[in-house]
């Protein structure tokens, strides 16, 4: 069984070709990173597997099924979710109820049910609620529950902004930067929170990367990019080291 | 202050916050039902203010909840009123299925204007709306046979049941229990996922898209059911109007409702109520004004000598019956809104609250905002 392969992807904008053949592929229980200089293609990447964009060529399987034309918002259900990198969260909402979107992808309401607020409608709100206060604990996001996003630090916002992630239940987490705009302290709780995320929920993890102190932490393979074109896979250190990495990097 | 104490999952799916708010409102309910004794000459205002309730909803739920602004709803409460009034006198059919046909039929027409919608966003889709609203009210003119054209078209009072309701309060009260009605079902729908993928739409499609939300297929419902409302809130202000013409479902009526929506406070179903007061009861004011203000001033001046008092007197009812000031205040009013309270009246009204709730500790920095550059907070 394939759990998730990517195969010669690639996509134009325009002139530019910012992905060109990529290809990797995803055993289940990883931690797989992606890193690169700026515009390199990796946001890109998850783009495409999040369906936002469609790939000129090359094709994307999970779990043995071609999601390459899979619509954007069929994506959830099949057990895949991502953050962003510059957070996109419901703003104006609390976090209880940005949280309750994620079980979106498990709504079974129909709109008539809702309108009269049948019984079946208040079990299911309360078994969206039950799963939602699992991840809360898990994330320890207990004195944020009701408090509007527009009001929280950006630290937390990055943190509820996985925590919706997880509320999807997925079997794959794409993490965009998640250490972006953090502080050391909050990026070693990053670190722990994605190992748990792994061994405890059995998560797999795709994630998009700068800070390698993070990236050697929590990382069982990486993936280094230039140019949208892959240049070096292995461990963390391996690719470190690697000598096409190292000219990406610092040039020469 | 008093703070919730929840012990419960269930307390946070219920109607109210709390007993205490449910008094309120109970309160307030009792409040509409002795309203008709308190005030029997302003009743078909009243009901017109409720009638706009209802359309403010409507309005609401498209553009505060959902983020979709619409300058077409003037339209949609035309289909209604047409619908309705078409299903009752030409067909026949009773009142109750009338309401129901006319709701479903505005419900199409608003998934009609929602389907090419969908490819726009922002002002396109204002505009969009607009030129709809536009070719409705053209159909109005030309589809003679079902519209009576230019010539407009009567309206009986309403029979519900055999029963007719031909006085103001009869009709009061039916506006009252239409738009219990309506809260009911929309606080419903905005408990439940629907709700929360149309605000999830508002604040962030993309985000929305890869939770699940299947964009295409919310926006549509959130047009559906706003205009199915707004198609309910035309049956009874066809009936309040009593006849309908053409020119009534003007694009100044649209403004009218978005100016609602934006002045009570985009965003809370409360706002929508408290725009609905404010621009149905805004020109009654002015007309009470106009009569009354001229003889304040002449009387307030006339301590100086008769003379003056005349002058006065003339002068300021020169002033306030000068044609176009309801106009000019709305959009001073709606302009000063934008400038100092983007909340609306609902903003004012929750300082108020917890101005009293916190007095006298209460500070203004609490409603403070700081200059802010993150994406969220240039929103508003």
């Amino acid at each position: 069984m394939t759990f998730f392969k990517a195969d010669g992807l690639a996509i134009n904008f325009g002139g530019i070709r910012a992905l060109d053949g990529v290809s990797f592929e995803l055993e289940p229980g990883q931690v797989f990173t992606i890193i690169g200089p700026n515009g390199a293609g990796k946001t890109t990447i998850f783009n495409l597997v999040s369906r936002l964009y469609d790939p000129s060529a090359g094709t994307i399987v999970f779990r043995d099924e071609d999601i390459t034309r899979v619509p954007a918002h069929e994506i959830a259900r099949r057990g895949i979710a991502r953050t962003f990198q510059n957070i996109e969260l419901f703003e104006h909402a609390t976090v209880l109820q940005n949280l309750l979107l994620g079980r979106h992808a498990h709504k079974r309401s129909r709109f008539v049910e809702e309108l009269l607020f049948l019984p079946r409608v208040r079990t299911l709100e309360l078994e969206h609620r039950e799963a939602v206060e699992k991840v809360i604990d898990f994330l320890d996001l207990q004195p944020h529950r009701d408090s509007l996003i527009a009001n929280l630090p950006y630290g937390v916002r990055k943190v509820v902004e996985m925590a919706r992630a997880l509320c999807t239940q997925p079997t794959l987490l794409l993490l965009d930067e998640p250490s972006s705009g953090l502080n050391v302290e909050e990026t070693d709780d990053m670190a722990f929170w994605i190992q748990d995320i792994r061994t405890l929920l059995g998560i797999t993890v795709l994630m998009v990367e700068h800070d390698m102190r993070l990236v050697s932490a929590v990382s069982d393979r990486v993936l280094a990019l230039n140019y949208g074109r892959p240049i070096a896979v292995g461990n963390a250190r391996e690719v470190q080291e690697h000598p096409e990495v190292v000219k990406a990097y610092l040039g020469g | 202050m008093r703070f919730v104490f929840k012990t419960s999952y269930v307390q946070d799916l219920g109607l109210f916050r709390d007993e205490v708010q449910r008094n309120w409102y109970v309160a307030l309910l009792g409040g509409l039902l002795v309203l008709p004794l308190l005030v029997p000459t302003y009743l078909v205002d009243v009901s017109l203010v409720l009638i706009y309730g209802l359309a403010g909803l409507s309005l609401m739920v498209l553009a505060g909840y959902t983020g979709l602004v619409s300058l077409g709803h003037a339209a949609f409460l035309g289909i209604g009123a047409y619908a309705h009034v078409y299903f009752t006198q030409n067909l026949g059919l009773p009142w109750v299925v009338a309401v129901g046909l006319a709701a479903a039929t505005t419900a199409v027409a608003g998934v009609l204007v929602g389907l090419p919608a969908l490819r726009m966003t922002g002002v396109y889709l204002t505009i969009a709306t607009l030129a709809f609203a536009l070719i409705i009210q053209e159909i109005f003119v030309q589809w003679e046979r079902v519209t009576g054209g230019l010539k407009g078209k009567a309206v009986d009072r309403p029979v519900i049941f055999g029963v007719p309701f031909s006085t103001d309060v009869a009709f009061y009260f039916l506006c009252v229990a239409v738009l219990m009605g309506g809260l009911w079902l929309t606080t419903n729908v905005l408990r439940s996922p629907t709700g929360r993928a149309w605000v999830a739409i508002r604040d962030s499609e993309i985000a929305a898209q890869s939770l699940g939300v299947n964009l295409a297929a919310y926006k549509t419902l959130a047009f559906a059911y706003s205009a199915a409302l707004m198609g309910i809130a035309g049956a009874l202000f066809a009936h309040k109007v009593g006849f309908l013409a053409p020119d009534i479902f003007s694009v100044l009526l649209s403004i009218q409702f978005l100016l609602m929506v934006v002045v009570g406070g985009l965003g809370s179903l409360h706002g929508a109520i408290f725009g609905a007061v404010f621009v149905a009861m805004l020109p009654v004011a002015i007309s009470q004004a106009r009569d009354s203000l001229p003889v304040w001033f002449g009387a307030a001046a006339g301590v100086f000598g008769k003379g003056a008092g005349d002058a006065v007197y003339l002068g300021v009812e020169r002033l306030v019956k000068q044609p176009g000031l309801e106009p000019g205040i709305f959009g001073l009013i709606l302009v000063l809104f934008i400038l100092f309270e983007p909340l609306g009246i609902y903003g004012r009204w929750l300082k108020l609250r917890i101005f009293f709730s916190t007095f006298p500790l209460y500070k203004r920095a609490t409603f403070k905002r700081q200059k802010a550059y993150m994406r969220s907070e240039r929103l508003r």
